[in-house]
């Protein structure tokens, strides 16, 4: 006999009819009765309004009609919260059965009946389930009470059912275990504070290794989760905890071997990375991170992403691993498409000629996706591995013989990538690319194209063809083939001037005139100004050397990686998104990898060994204006520092021919937030900024002398030590510069209740060598007492950069313990009294830093005119070196000095009645600046 | 953390039965869900998860059913897929097959097992021999007392107490699978053989059992480096075995379940020669004919024999007409699988046979292009494996010290064979 005959109920009076059986005398009607109405709930019919009926039958000694009855009551509780009320006694009832199942029954299904009023009722037969005789009820009363906090928190903490659950994690039974564990770690993920309600500690750690062995292959995944993140206090204990971890690598379940994989990955931060341990581990990381390629295409899929995390992390584990992401023929195709991406990201000279075999392989294949990734896949490895590029270029010549539409366009739009990777190597084939001109019909291709011929103008005799072939149709072009369309006459005309006059002028014109589109009017513009102020100039600026690309793309950005690398074997593994960017009010608890405790360098992590630079999402790539705007393929180099072309020198040599009043029409300012500001455009703005600037220096020789310092700006102390941290010692402190010497000022305050003496203090290796330059003069501070000392710094100590440049480590010792904090040093207090820069020198210095080593700021909010701002920086010796005042704008020019003798240089645009300031900082240590402008911004707003 | 619903819908989208763990997505957000997988279908897109603002879905496909997991947390994904796949096993350990009608059969009892293998979104115990001795398909009356198993919350729980047989006997099957990816020219890109040990366990009591193979890491280790011996590359146990002891000294020590079960499996990467090697010559003449010749040839000792050998050799769609020509076997033309199957019953080792095949085609051609799928080989060498793997003893103590037997079988077999094609 099968279920399927209670789907099949008359349509009308059916809900009456029921009502009836429910009532029924005979068990066997009722329970049938009550079968029909979970039928017609499943099939999605409203039956609530049965709820009293069905209420009634719930005292039953038929267990399955009893499961059937909770079952209903959980679907409709909700929407009769009043009616639900009635079924409390019974469940209250059920909870005190002599049956394990029907106690366990019971406490699990109250749980899940999320309505407030029942939840008080919850509480006792909770309490009473928590310590119940049998493993199965205590398992299920963990869980309930992590479904208790999710309806009320408050109620939870209040009843103390966190005690009750963390006693639970040294229950005997390894099943118990596991669910307390997995209630606490949802407990802690939901805390508002962000700050986990639980801390594990050592001996908690132990026990849930020690359930780890026993529990089911759930349980397991649920403490190895939780073990995730916990951080060991040190190496020695990260080590012990991984030990014994390991053996889970050969578990048969994936989750499992998945869950300590992202354990190992973490722990192994805090251990040096070469020490035997950690390399013996990357070995045994290897063979269990293949077999899942074994497993279900599902998990294959959510293993590869997560793979493609461990190999920008640690490329080691699977160098030697190529062939097994070969593609199967009957893989499914987003199991293949992620094959291609690790693929190429584990590409190297070794292995090249067998991955371009199998790229080729696919290129040939059916599925249009696959194969354009396959295409791309050969230029990425061109531009990957050098030795290989001639091989791909043959290659994707090919594949342009075979005309298939789909698979040229891709060609080309990676052959734009290696020509810009390899100058003057491969132009040859330029021929066959026209060629296949007519054919392209999908932006990205066409803009590729374009850029190609405008690269390349002098060495296509017909580009000037080509070019205007495109421009009849400008109007339609996508914005993309648009402002590469643009770009690439302009080039044409700067290469080829005499014929191309009319072109060039005819694409301005669509450009500035006839486009809706503010991208490419600005672009417009900014050719046109060139081009009619010096040609020259503008020839520097179109075609200057444009920086290389870089090899390794779409990896993820490090403090991203480091955090998705906390996530594996989670959504955001797959999504290689931050979890709060798809979960709702995820608080604040961000992970992040631990570092490496101890004395070495603690960047070491931060970059993870060997870096690369990161290519920013497609969304946010920045562009190089005059070569590509193409965002897909994001094979353009990093933005900023990277393309130091020095078009300032060039451009102040140009100023100097014209006259000094530079001949701006208009301002000519790139709105950077229109369009992702790029390089060149920054260059460009720089270039016409500084004119001005230069300019006012040279013709203005008026200054001001700095005003002696009298009110060094303070920074209000900070706590640096809490109490409960330093065991009853609380450390608040600032730091000061009097009569040329550095202070750590500090207050003390004893909350324990026994004295404290014997202090001393140490401070870690720093990036301006801060040392102690006496010991600490701390007396006996008795309890209750807090005590204030200054003590001074000398500068002479050894030097180790920190992240960020201000940050330092103290340990302070006193007769209890050994304490440890950071604190970050406000920049200022190593400005040195001497730090007034000649206006000569500071001329020639300004101009000596190259552009690339200058970071514009805005002050926000600045009341106070160029005079206070010079009065106020003054008294922390940060001295002006000249004032000027030019369109309206005063223009401030400072200099300061450090204790390492490294030099800053500032200007300050200030427009009177405006609360903006914008700051620009040059300095041969481009490290300091953003310090520097954070004290600008301090002091200014003191 | 965790899940928060698992839907079983058919392959409309319509649910068939659901449970909300956690109540914390709206039911009828599954609604959406066939839209967004016939979108992603549409767009080549498919993946098997699927985010959206209100939830994430993941699913598998299983027979004519989408089993539908949803989340609204960054939840272990993994765990997540583990689970639907158990989930089907188990419902399979129930009524065998899985599908539309079934669900609808035994709509009760899938209510009641989805309450007790999953809780709050977390799973609980998803061993279906287990399951099956306090969740079964006749209502039980109280007096019966029905209680959990200890099975369920005990260190041991995939073993049922206080079994009993009167002839106590254990059967071993080593079988190794041989997967291969071979290129058109005739180059093997890829070689693994995965191998497994199934048991069938029918002992009394709870014996402690403990098994040798002829490990090179504890052959080394032991001193006896010279013998015979295997390395193997990842060894995944079933949850029974005592992992941090094999971790330690190699030894494979666990109380198995009752019944059949997979007590390991392995990985080598060692190359060996490819047991059955094809060689194609395809001749495709457009518009009127396409020819193939195809060899086959055993490349294992003369002693073994491999049976029921399969050469799945695929031809396009528009094909007709076939005709074969071959010194063994039969051939088949096969227009549901889009090749042509070559079936040899016997093929004994260091032999070469041959096929040849003709088949018109259409003299207009289609537009479709068709892919080139590669020749498939199914086989099965029995008395063989091709890693060398042995079990050297298997050991079987229990406290009523009783006398059991342990059978050894070894098969080797196709894995995921693959040969190219020009």
């Amino acid at each position: 006999m099968t279920d399927s005959k209670y789907f099949t109920t008359t349509k009308k009076g059916e809900i009456f009819e029921l009502k009836s059986e429910l009532n029924s005398d005979k068990k066997e009607k009722k329970r049938e009765a009550v079968k029909k109405v979970i039928a017609s709930m499943t099939v999605g019919k409203d039956v609530s309004a049965l709820f009293p009926d069905v209420a009634n039958c719930m005292q039953t000694d038929n267990l399955e009609l009893k499961k059937l009855v909770y079952l209903y009551l959980m679907n409709y509780a909700k929407s009769q919260p009043d009616m639900a009320i009635m079924a409390v006694n019974t469940f209250v009832k059920d909870c005190e059965d002599p049956n394990p199942l029907i106690r366990a029954l019971a406490v699990r299904t109250m749980g899940c009946i999320r309505v407030d009023k029942i939840t008080e009722y919850l509480c006792e037969p909770l309490r009473k389930c928590l310590k119940d005789d049998d493993p199965y009820v205590r398992k299920t009363a963990a869980v309930s009470v992590a479904k208790l906090h999710d309806i009320n928190a408050a109620l939870v903490e209040e009843q103390g059912f966190l005690d009750s659950l963390k006693d639970l994690l040294s229950d005997s039974n390894p099943m118990v275990v596991a669910n307390a564990v997995a209630a606490l770690s949802e407990i802690n993920e939901a805390s508002a504070t962000g700050r986990p309600l639980i801390e594990m500690n050592a001996p908690t750690i132990n026990k849930l290794l020690t359930a780890l062995n026993e529990c089911t292959e759930w349980g397991q995944v649920f403490i190895l989760d939780s073990l995730s993140n916990y951080t060991p206090k040190d190496e020695r204990e990260a080590q012990s905890i991984c030990e014994r971890i390991t053996p889970r690598l050969a578990h048969a379940n994936a989750a499992v071997v998945l869950s300590a994989v992202k354990v190992l990955m973490k722990y192994m931060e805090m251990m040096g990375q070469d020490a035997e341990f950690v390399v013996s581990l990357s070995k045994k990381l290897a063979p269990p991170l293949v077999t899942l390629l074994s497993s279900e295409p599902e998990v294959q899929y959510v293993a590869l992403r997560n793979i493609n995390l461990i190999i920008q992390k640690r490329p080691d584990i699977l160098k030697h691993e190529m062939k097994v992401f070969f593609v199967k023929y009957n893989d499914p195709i987003y199991v293949k498409l992620e094959k291609l991406d690790i693929m190429i990201r584990l590409a190297s000279q070794n292995n090249i000629a067998q991955v371009l075999s199998e790229l080729k392989e696919y290129a040939t294949e059916v599925d249009v996706d696959f194969v354009r990734k396959s295409v791309r896949a050969i230029g990425r490895c061109a531009i990957k591995v050098e030795q290989s590029a001639e091989r791909c270029v043959s290659t994707l010549l090919d594949l342009i013989q075979t005309k298939v539409n789909y698979v040229v366009q891709e060609a080309i739009v990676v052959i734009k990538d290696i020509f810009r990777k390899y100058p003057n190597k491969y132009e040859s084939i330029i021929a066959t690319l026209c060629e296949n001109l007519d054919t392209l019909d999908e932006p990205e291709a066409r803009a590729s194209m374009i850029w190609i011929i405008g690269e390349y103008a002098e060495r296509i005799d017909n580009a000037d063809e080509l070019l205007e072939s495109f421009l009849d149709s400008f109007q339609d072009e996508n914005t993309q083939v648009q402002l590469q369309l643009l770009t690439a006459i302009v080039k044409l005309f700067l290469k080829r001037p005499t014929d191309t006059q009319e072109l060039v002028q005819q694409v301005l014109s669509l450009a500035t005139q006839d486009s809706d589109n503010p991208d490419l009017r600005d672009r417009g513009f900014i050719y046109w100004r060139l081009l009619s102020t010096d040609p020259a100039a503008a020839k520097e600026v179109v075609l200057a050397e444009k920086p290389l690309i870089s090899e390794e793309t779409d990896l993820i950005e490090p403090t991203l990686l480091d955090e998705l690398i906390c996530h594996i074997a989670s959504l955001a593994s797959v999504y290689h998104k931050p979890p709060t960017a798809f979960v709702e009010g995820t608080g604040g608890l961000k992970r992040a990898l631990p570092s490496r405790s101890g004395e070495e360098d603690a960047s070491v992590m931060a970059t993870g060994g060997a870096s690369a630079s990161v290519i920013p999402e497609p969304g946010s790539l920045i562009g190089d204006l005059l070569s590509m705007d193409i965002g897909g393929g994001g094979s353009t180099a990093g933005a900023g520092g990277t393309g130091n072309v020095d078009i300032l020198g060039g451009g102040l040599d140009i100023l100097g021919g014209t006259a000094p009043s530079a001949p701006v029409s208009e301002p000519l300012r790139y709105d950077s937030e229109e369009s992702n500001s790029t390089d060149k455009s920054n260059a460009i703005r720089n270039t016409v900024i500084r004119l001005q600037s230069t300019n006012s220096l040279l013709g203005d020789i008026f200054g001001l002398s700095g005003t002696s310092s009298t009110t060094f700006h303070i920074p209000p102390k900070q706590v640096w030590l809490p109490a409960p941290k330093g065991k009853g010692m609380e450390i608040s402190g600032t730091f000061s510069r009097k009569n040329g010497q550095i202070h750590m000022v500090l207050t003390f305050s004893n909350k324990a209740m026994q004295p404290m003496n014997q202090f001393a203090v140490q401070l870690n290796k720093n990036s301006f060598g801060l040392i102690p330059a006496q010991a600490l003069n701390v007396p006996n501070i008795p309890p209750n007492q807090s005590l204030d000392i200054s003590l001074p710094l000398n500068t002479n100590g050894p030097v180790q950069k920190m992240e960020p440049l201000t940050n330092l480590q103290v340990a302070i010792k006193n007769n209890i313990d050994v304490f440890y904090f950071a604190c970050v040093m406000p920049i200022h207090v190593f400005f040195t009294e001497d730090g007034n820069m000649e206006k000569k020198v500071f001329l020639a210095t300004w101009k000596d830093i190259p552009s690339a080593n200058e970071v514009q700021f805005t002050l926000e909010n600045i009341e106070c005119n160029a005079d206070g701002v010079s009065t106020k920086m003054n008294q922390n010796n940060v001295f002006t070196v000249a004032k000027r005042h030019l369109e309206g704008q005063d223009m401030v020019y400072q200099s300061m000095k450090f204790t390492n003798d490294v030099w800053a240089l500032a200007e300050l645009k200030i427009q009177p009645g405006n609360p903006s300031v914008t700051l620009a900082i040059k300095s041969r240590a481009l490290d300091v600046c953003h310090s520097i402008f954070a004290i600008y911004d301090t002091i200014l707003h003191n | 953390m965790v899940l928060s619903a698992i839907y079983i819908l058919d392959m409309k989208g319509k649910v068939l039965i659901c449970r909300n763990y956690r109540g914390d997505i709206e039911n009828n957000v599954i609604d959406k869900f066939i839209g967004l997988v016939m979108d992603r279908e549409d767009e080549g897109q498919i993946t098997p998860l699927i985010q959206t603002e209100e939830a994430a879905f993941a699913y598998i496909k299983h027979k004519n059913l989408y089993v539908v997991a949803t989340t609204k947390k960054n939840s272990n994904i993994v765990m997540i897929f583990s689970l639907l796949h158990k989930i089907c096993s188990v419902f399979e350990s129930y009524f065998k097959d899985v599908e539309e009608e079934s669900i609808r059969d035994n709509f009760v009892i899938i209510y009641e097992l989805l309450d007790e293998l999953v809780d709050f979104g977390y799973p609980q115990t998803t061993d279906g021999q287990i399951l099956q001795e306090y969740i079964t398909q006749e209502g039980h009356r109280l007096e019966v007392a029905l209680k959990p198993p200890p099975a369920v919350t005990n260190a041991v729980s995939w073993r049922p107490e206080g079994l009993k047989y009167r002839k106590n006997e254990v059967f071993l099957d080593v079988i190794e699978s041989v997967d291969l990816l071979a290129g058109a020219s005739g180059n093997v890109l890829r070689s693994e053989i995965v191998g497994c040990i199934k048991m069938r366990v029918y002992l009394s009591g709870m014996p402690e059992l403990r098994l040798g193979l002829n490990d090179k890491v504890l052959f080394e280790s032991t001193g006896r480096g010279k013998s015979k011996s295997v390395e193997l590359e990842d060894v995944k146990f079933h949850q029974c075995v005592r992992l941090s002891r094999f971790d330690n000294d190699r030894t494979i020590s666990f109380i198995p379940p009752d019944g059949e079960f997979e007590l390991m499996s392995y990985r080598l990467n060692t190359h060996v020669k490819p047991l059955i090697w094809i060689e194609s010559v395809i001749e495709r003449h457009a518009h009127s004919r396409i020819e193939y010749m195809v060899k086959a040839k055993s490349q294992f000792k003369r002693r073994s024999t491999a049976n029921n050998v399969e050469i799945i050799i695929p031809v396009p769609s528009d094909a007709s007409a076939p005709k074969f020509k071959t010194t063994i076997g039969h051939c088949k033309y096969a227009p549901e699988l889009g090749a042509i199957v070559w079936n040899i019953k016997s093929f004994p080792g260091g032999k070469e046979y041959l096929m040849r095949a003709h088949l018109s085609l259409p003299s207009v051609e289609g537009d479709i292009t068709e892919g080139k799928p590669p020749i498939q080989v199914k086989f099965e060498i029995p008395y063989f494996t091709t890693s060398g793997i042995q079990v050297r003893y298997l050991k079987i103590i229990e406290k009523s010290g009783y006398q059991a037997l342990p059978w050894v079988r070894y098969i080797t077999q196709n894995g995921d064979y693959q040969l190219r094609t020009t």
